[in-house]
């Protein structure tokens, strides 16, 4: 800004608020209102992740504990869903539990939506333990006995009535572990069961902290990672069944775009504000 | 006394939290979960303490009629909505979270369009930051929003559209750059807390006793 | 009809290492292919007949009997079954479990710990005989409380104190409340007002406790209120909606962000920046690091966190602390580069034929790495 005077290049170094997230608004609703869909590029940690559940034969149990709410929903329930698909399609066993009380609803309505599209059956099938306070300490006593903290199921009924939790007791009976996270739960069950049990673990986690979860793919303490929606819609792409994953890539990929526009305009009229005032301080010191 | 006893405590907790962690026998090696659950007990009781002082800080805001007085009428409303919605359906149901209760359909009408509508704000608050954040100022600055342009077109499809080896580029940012700075801070994080702990222990450090 | 057949399919039994008793550990060896279960039978001391006491997992080929007693002797035997046979395999020998009065895989943590102990202890000692000795760089964060805390009371506005959203067990939520301490002494000084909404009511009691100190350390008790330092709610968004009226409301001309946080930092850093407050932030959480640095003024970064009773109070035994917390992760990056430099040592040595190296550095590695189990 020379003087008082705001001109074109000082404008679009300083673009309102407002104009950003309205353009924001606009660019993330149209592709959804619009039904587009974008094809995604499968990334090395959610194919790892696909092939930990792959490999698993009909026989075998998994236990997914829902570790988010409804704030962290549009990620991590199409991940919820897709694995879900994956494992009733290969007639794997499902476990639920929940540490975030709050995730216990969305996480039941997605078991029971994808549950009833292949015909499973509570208890024979799946089942829902729901939620016990205690964290970490449910995490370590589970791999002694899982009736230790859950004696009975989401419903108040007691396990041993379920014909699927009669030979299940522990870790030992369960093949893998899959994590869905926006919190340090993936942590937790690292540190405390991962390396305590020598048990396998996927995870589902947000996209802000896939940055911080790659460390543990990388030492091989987590077997594969979906990392955001992103990593959702490329879960979708793998078992060929589009969800909300996929729908969301077109919103995410033209909010990016608009983000990076804004970053290179804003660079633009920062560079050519700077050049403006050199000149006129150069021109000044002649006179 | 008064800050010697609360001291002595410290650091017999913290002393025997950490020999059971390498001494797996009875009764050191129950020790973390024991303390774990009674932790979560004690939490639960301490809501108690939340409430009140949240409870009293919106009576005050109605007696004095302070600006915005009636938000605290709303959150009484909230409180005692959830509360009494809360007891009755878990007196009716074993599970309230239970599709067709009365809490479910707080949860579900309220709750998650809230908390939902709260974290979409980041979506336009990433935009704005990364606008006024991302300025070339100086080399530093400049490596950084490289890096940011390259790994937010990278990690959509739009990115592969672009050029196809652009989400290679970011994968590789991720796996290699991104990882090394992360496991560094992580390393610096872990050694400042045990100090810290470490002072906590010895009574160094007594801020929290107040 | 099912042909029982002993062929290489074998497996072996050890009393659970490193454990508090009462584990067996089973392991099974070349699970024949297309097996469908192993189901393991065990014999108790003076027993004659088998009982099931679970299946072995064909992936981790591996079961920890948890169900056994200390001191008694057992017997097992494994049936792999397959679609159309089942091979048994037998331990000969009895095993017994006992409890360990040391897990030797955390012999490395130990080690470090001692190390780590025994070095700040030290450089306390130092400290306490020449504490002018000990330089501490700059932290500009903390150099800016001042003026911050002092443009709030220029402007006649408060300062919004906000210690994360952890609870009092992270590390971070107690180096915040050693900040707030030092925050409250220049509110107490410069006669500002101070609101300090909590996400825990553990911290809040904390917090409470320690700004009335605060206030009367600095000669003013009396201008402690109470009232504003309360309880907001354990709902993550919940308080960042809370906080963010009470900026808009308040319009405070100081914030501190100051603790563990999780997605709502920015929500929280931006809505701050919007009201043309002057932000201070400080994490140990490394995803919100990033959006802290973007929209705030002053960042303190994780560990610098940890330092901010030090670097502000120059009290000799916390600066020693720090050194020698410092001199321990200087050590552990002369190991990691070392590690970095031996282990691509013994990969091209490896690849060339010569795996020695590369088999010292595995052992290597394992012993570390046992330390997290």
């Amino acid at each position: 800004m020379i003087g008082n005077k705001k001109d074109f290049w000082d404008r679009i170094t300083s673009i309102k608020r407002e104009i950003i997230f309205t353009i924001i608004g606009i660019v993330v609703i149209v592709p959804i209102l619009l039904g587009i869909k974008e094809e995604v590029q499968i990334s090395p940690p959610v194919k790892s992740a696909y092939e930990a559940i792959e490999s698993l034969d009909p026989t075998d149990v998994i236990l997914i504990s829902i570790d988010y709410d409804p704030a962290s929903m549009p990620e991590l329930q199409p991940m919820l869903k897709a694995i879900l698909s994956h494992a009733f399609r290969k007639d794997i066993k499902v476990i639920m539990m929940v540490f975030w009380p709050l995730g216990l609803p969305i996480g039941t309505e997605g078991l029971g939506e994808v549950a009833n599209e292949y015909g499973k059956v509570y208890g024979e099938d799946y089942i829902n333990l729901g939620y016990r306070p205690g964290d970490r300490a449910v995490m370590i006593d589970m791999g002694r006995e899982i009736r230790h903290f859950f004696r009975s199921d989401v419903n108040d009924i007691l396990l041993d009535t379920y014909p699927m939790m009669r030979d299940i007791h522990n870790y030992n009976d369960i093949a893998l572990i899959v994590g869905l996270e926006a919190g340090r739960f993936g942590e937790f069950w690292i540190q405390y069961v991962g390396s305590r049990y020598n048990q396998r673990i996927i995870l589902g986690v947000t996209g802000v902290m896939a940055a911080e979860t790659y460390p543990y793919l990388q030492s091989g303490q987590i077997e594969g990672l979906i990392g955001g929606l992103k990593g959702a819609a490329e879960y979708e792409t793998l078992i060929e069944k589009p969800g909300f994953g996929l729908t969301g890539m077109a919103a995410q990929s033209w909010a990016h775009i608009a983000i990076v526009i804004f970053i290179i305009i804003g660079n633009i009229g920062y560079f050519m504000t700077r050049r403006k005032e050199r000149r006129v301080r150069i021109k000044g010191r002649k006179e | 006394m008064k800050k010697r006893i609360p001291l002595v405590i410290t650091f017999i907790t913290g002393f025997i939290i950490i020999v059971s962690f390498f001494i797996p026998h009875r009764p050191f090696g129950q020790l973390e979960t024991e303390t774990l659950i009674w932790y979560a007990i004690i939490f639960a009781f301490t809501l108690i303490i939340g409430v009140d002082s949240l409870v009293r800080l919106h009576v005050r805001q109605i007696r004095r009629r302070k600006k915005g007085w009636w938000y605290s009428i709303v959150f009484f409303a909230g409180f005692f909505y959830c509360l009494t919605i809360g007891i009755i359906s878990i007196i009716r149901t074993p599970n309230p979270f239970q599709p067709g209760t009365a809490f479910f359909y707080g949860y579900e009408t309220i709750l998650i369009p809230l908390q939902s509508t709260m974290f979409a704000l980041l979506a336009f608050f990433v935009a704005s930051a990364s606008y006024r954040a991302f300025r070339a100022r100086n080399i530093d600055a400049t490596l950084l929003l490289i890096a940011a342009v390259i790994v937010m077109l990278g990690r959509v499809p739009a990115g592969y559209k672009l050029w196809h080896r652009l989400p290679a580029i970011a994968d590789w940012i991720f796996d290699v750059l991104q990882i090394g700075a992360m496991r560094g801070i992580l390393i610096g994080v872990a050694l400042g807390a045990v100090a810290m702990s470490l002072r906590l222990i010895l009574g160094i450090e007594r801020t929290y006793l107040s | 009809m099912i042909f029982l057949l002993i062929l290489s399919f074998s497996i072996s039994a050890k009393d659970t290492p490193d454990d508090a008793g009462g584990s067996i550990t089973i392991n099974a060896y070349n699970i024949p292919e297309g097996t469908q279960r192993i189901l393991l039978y065990r014999l108790a001391g003076g027993d004659t007949i088998y009982e099931e006491v679970g299946l072995i997992s064909i992936f981790k080929g591996e079961y920890d009997d948890a169900s056994v007693v200390d001191g008694m002797e057992y017997l097992y035997r494994g049936k792999a079954i397959t679609e159309d046979r089942a091979y048994v395999a037998e331990i000969k020998e009895y095993i017994s479990s006992s409890p360990e009065w040391f897990n030797k895989s955390r012999t490395s943590v130990l080690l470090l710990l001692i190390l780590f102990w025994v070095v700040v202890l030290i450089y306390i000692q130092l400290a306490k005989k020449n504490p002018e000795g000990l330089f501490i760089r700059r932290l500009p964060p903390l150099e800016a409380m001042d003026e911050a805390v002092g443009r709030a009371t220029e402007m006649g506005k408060p300062v919004l104190y906000v210690p994360g959203i952890e609870y009092i067990t992270d590390a971070g939520t107690l180096a915040s409340i050693t900040i707030l301490e030092m925050v409250g002494k220049k509110v107490a000084e410069y006669d500002t007002r101070i609101i300090n909404p909590h996400f825990d009511p553990i911290v809040m009691t904390i917090a409470q406790e320690t700004l009335k100190t605060a206030f009367s350390e600095a000669g003013r008790p009396d201008a402690f209120n109470k009232d504003d330092v309360f309880y907001l709610t354990s709902e993550q968004f919940g308080f960042a909606a809370g906080v963010d009226g009470i900026m808009h409301r308040e319009k405070p001309g100081a914030i501190f962000l100051q603790g563990y946080f999780y997605a709502e930092s920015l929500i929280l850093a931006e809505t701050g920046y919007s009201i043309g407050a002057i932000q201070i932030a400080g994490t140990n959480a490394t995803t919100q690091l990033p959006f802290f640095v973007a929209a705030c003024d002053y960042v303190l970064l994780g560990e610098e966190m940890f330092a901010a009773s030090a670097y502000i109070s120059r009290e000799p035994r916390l600066l020693g602390s720090i050194k020698g917390a410092d001199l321990v992760k200087s050590a552990l990056l002369i190991l990691i580069g070392a590690g970095v430099i031996f282990g691509t040592i013994a990969f091209i040595a490896d690849n060339a034929g010569n795996p020695t190296y590369m088999e010292i550095f595995n052992k290597i590695l394992e012993f570390l790495a046992r330390a997290a189990s």
